[in-house]
């Protein structure tokens, strides 16, 4: 299989190894509270050092999601968020700024947008990746080619379940990083972490030389800490959606995002 | 035809394994442990053994005499999955899941219900062999189906009433997946359609497909010949199926699967997959789909619960693809009037998902002399009570007037 060229994503990593940083990878449900917010949003999270952004694209029956992404899905549905609109979303953060971005959602809205110009408009609107989380490797032979075609990454899931066989496929399909789930569940805000981390970590480092990105359930500067000794990156969903959710119509909702992003970056502090 | 579906759970371009890495652990070990289970003899014997004495396995093939008169063509017979213990098709596959579920160690069931037959099918067997049980239902479901909701408590099951999205039998199943993501260790996801990841819909038609190995003994007995047609309802298809696969290789016998054709031709009035779908992915498999331009799944609308589902299962895709089987809709009105009609006529208060495929009957019988029907009547019509009073307030009033009742 061919592999894209170096995108955003596998610069930033590069980027990150030579000044010896961990990454912050923020998630954000795109439309949530509307479409015309989330550019500014976005930046605010660059502001307060997020190194990539994750633009959730909604779908209507989330079954990996838990209650509290599933509430911002459907809050950008209502708003009228489709791909599409999606995909602006993009050409307007990449107008201004040259932070990674990774497309996050379900086949389904993919399949129907079609593979090949989904994988055309998002690399024409300076997306740098997609990670489908029902695309299984069994699955993914015609969307990683599509992707790769159009010099987009495709990053796959790695769970504490997974079998030394799947995590051998997950590595052979991905490219950027590899995004290790924390435990299973859904996604979501949890207190602590889970122990499966660093095994699955060793695993998976065995079966690649990608970078390594820990998600699911992470919302403090302490757990960034923690997992920035184990990984190249750390993701958070959740707790960045909650943040937004409790302060939609608040006027400074961008001000606390650009703080809280700054906060949880800071976690990183005595190891970076 | 060869066989389906493939290693990889596919019929066709059907089927497959479109779920999150977490839940792919569970799926596989679900598929060892089910073809281990399926080839021991001495789990078919247990389940075999229950089918009979518990559940009441073999039904009757049913010469609706009636029926075939009235309407004077072809020879109509019903395969009487009504007849079953908790009134319909769905205890077949739960008592295979249920004995599977025992056999990987696992203690805590969790099922997904729309019209409620297959969580009360599921709360049965729960209490029948010791398995903690919990039950989501979307709360719209919850409403229409009152008195499914109270049996399951009653056999000890939790209903967890399911308030996001259309609060219907999808979203039941999305709230099952995730709590199967998060509990997987202890806990086993019997799903109640022929729908889903890999293995499910192989799995949950083989544990149906008992149905048509009787309907073709019975037939063959009764009628000294194969029957010209197979009608059957399809939400996500398990009874269809069930009824289809024993007569797959028999090229002459048509299939005909009947969807819900709702209140109209509009997305979202109806359930019909075929009148507008399109092939997608959700929950877990790659089939006919109704969904809007954009790719979000669409909001269904059906009189009968259980037909009330936006995806058909990935074998029926197959099957229409190749032109196997074929698919046809009918509406709210035609199976509120089918059920009307063959209470007063045979005596039976058909589920209103079987009144779909009685419909379709009562369409092509007059047309069809000499040929022979099988109706899978595959549950009895008291869920649907107070659906009926609904639509049949005449029947409600202190009073009747008796020529109005003797008019099916």
């Amino acid at each position: 299989m061919t592999r894209p060229a170096m995108t955003r994503i596998g610069r930033l990593f590069v980027s990150l190894k030579r000044a010896n940083r961990k990454g912050l990878i923020a998630y954000l449900t795109a439309g949530d509270p509307s479409p015309l917010r989330t550019p500014a949003l976005v930046a605010a999270m660059v502001r307060g050092g997020a190194d990539l952004i994750e633009l959730g694209v909604p779908f209507s029956d989330p079954i990996a999601d838990g209650p509290v992404i599933q509430r911002a899905g459907e809050r950008a549905l209502q708003a009228g968020t489709t791909l599409a609109t999606v995909l602006e979303i993009a050409r307007q953060v990449r107008a201004n700024s040259e932070v990674p971005l990774l497309l996050f959602t379900y086949l389904n809205p993919v399949l129907r947008y079609g593979l090949e110009r989904l994988a055309a408009d998002a690399a024409a609107a300076g997306i740098d990746g997609c990670l489908l989380t029902d695309a299984s490797v069994e699955e993914a032979e015609t969307y990683v080619g599509a992707m790769h075609r159009h010099g987009l990454d495709t990053v796959f899931l790695a769970a504490p379940t997974s079998t030394a066989r799947r995590i051998k496929l997950v590595a052979q399909y991905s490219t950027g990083f590899v995004y290790l789930v924390s435990r299973t569940g859904v996604t979501g805000v949890q207190d602590s972490l889970s122990a499966s981390v660093a095994p699955l970590v060793e695993a998976v480092r065995a079966a690649t030389d990608l970078p390594l990105a820990v998600g699911f359930g992470i919302s403090k500067p302490a757990h960034m800490a923690e997992l920035g000794r184990l990984v190249e990156a750390v993701v958070v969903g959740s707790a960045f959606v909650r943040l937004i959710e409790r302060n939609a119509e608040n006027p400074t909702l961008e001000t606390q995002l650009e703080a809280f992003t700054r906060e949880l970056k800071s976690g990183f502090g005595a190891i970076a | 035809m060869t066989s389906q579906p493939d290693a990889g759970g596919h019929f066709g371009p059907y089927g497959g394994r479109y779920v999150p890495e977490v839940l792919m652990a569970p799926i596989e070990e679900l598929e060892t442990a089910y073809l281990a289970a399926r080839d021991d003899p001495a789990f078919q014997t247990e389940l075999a053994d229950l089918l009979h004495n518990y559940a009441g396995r073999p039904t009757p093939l049913y010469f609706a005499k009636h029926l075939t008169e009235t309407l004077g063509g072809a020879r109509i017979w019903l395969k009487r999955e009504d007849l079953l213990h908790t009134g319909a098709h769905k205890i077949n596959n739960c008592l295979g899941q249920a004995l599977l579920a025992r056999r990987m160690g696992k203690r805590r069931i969790i099922a997904e219900t729309g019209a409620g037959q297959h969580g009360v099918a599921t709360a049965t067997v729960c209490a029948l062999l010791g398995f903690e049980c919990v039950v989501y239902m979307g709360e719209v479901d919850m409403q229409r189906q009152r008195l499914n909701v109270f049996r399951m408590r009653m056999l000890g099951a939790k209903v967890q009433g399911v308030s996001g999205g259309s609060r219907t039998l999808k979203d039941a199943i999305s709230e099952a997946m995730r709590d199967w993501v998060t509990n997987v260790g202890e806990t086993y996801y019997l799903l109640g359609s022929a729908l889903g990841s890999h293995p499910y819909p192989m799995m949950v038609r083989d544990f149906h497909k008992v149905i048509g190995q009787e309907a073709r003994r019975q037939i063959l007995d009764a009628e000294g010949r194969l029957p010209d047609t197979l009608i059957a309802c399809v939400g996500g298809g398990s009874n269809a199926i069930g009824l289809f696969h024993a007569f797959i290789p028999d090229a002459a016998v048509e299939l005909v699967g009947v969807e819900a054709g709702g209140r109209g031709n509009a997305l979202g009035e109806h359930a019909a997959r075929y009148r507008g779908g399109a092939p997608g992915v959700l929950q877990g498999a790659y089939s006919y789909l109704l969904q809007d331009e954009h790719g979000q799944i669409a909001l269904t609308h059906s009189v009968s619960a259980g037909l009330d589902y936006a995806m058909i299962g990935p074998e029926h895709a197959y099957l229409r693809d190749c032109g196997r089987a074929q698919y046809v809709a009918a509406s709210d009105t035609e199976a509120l009037d089918a059920a009307r009609r063959l209470s007063r006529i045979e005596g039976i208060i058909p589920a209103l998902e079987s009144a779909h495929a009685v419909a379709e009957a009562i369409q092509r019988a007059p047309d069809s002399t000499g040929k022979i029907f099988i109706v899978n009547l595959s549950g009895r019509g008291d869920k649907d009570i107070d659906i009926y009073r609904e639509n049949f307030p005449e029947l409600d009033q202190q009073e009747l007037n008796q020529q109005e009742l003797n008019q099916p």
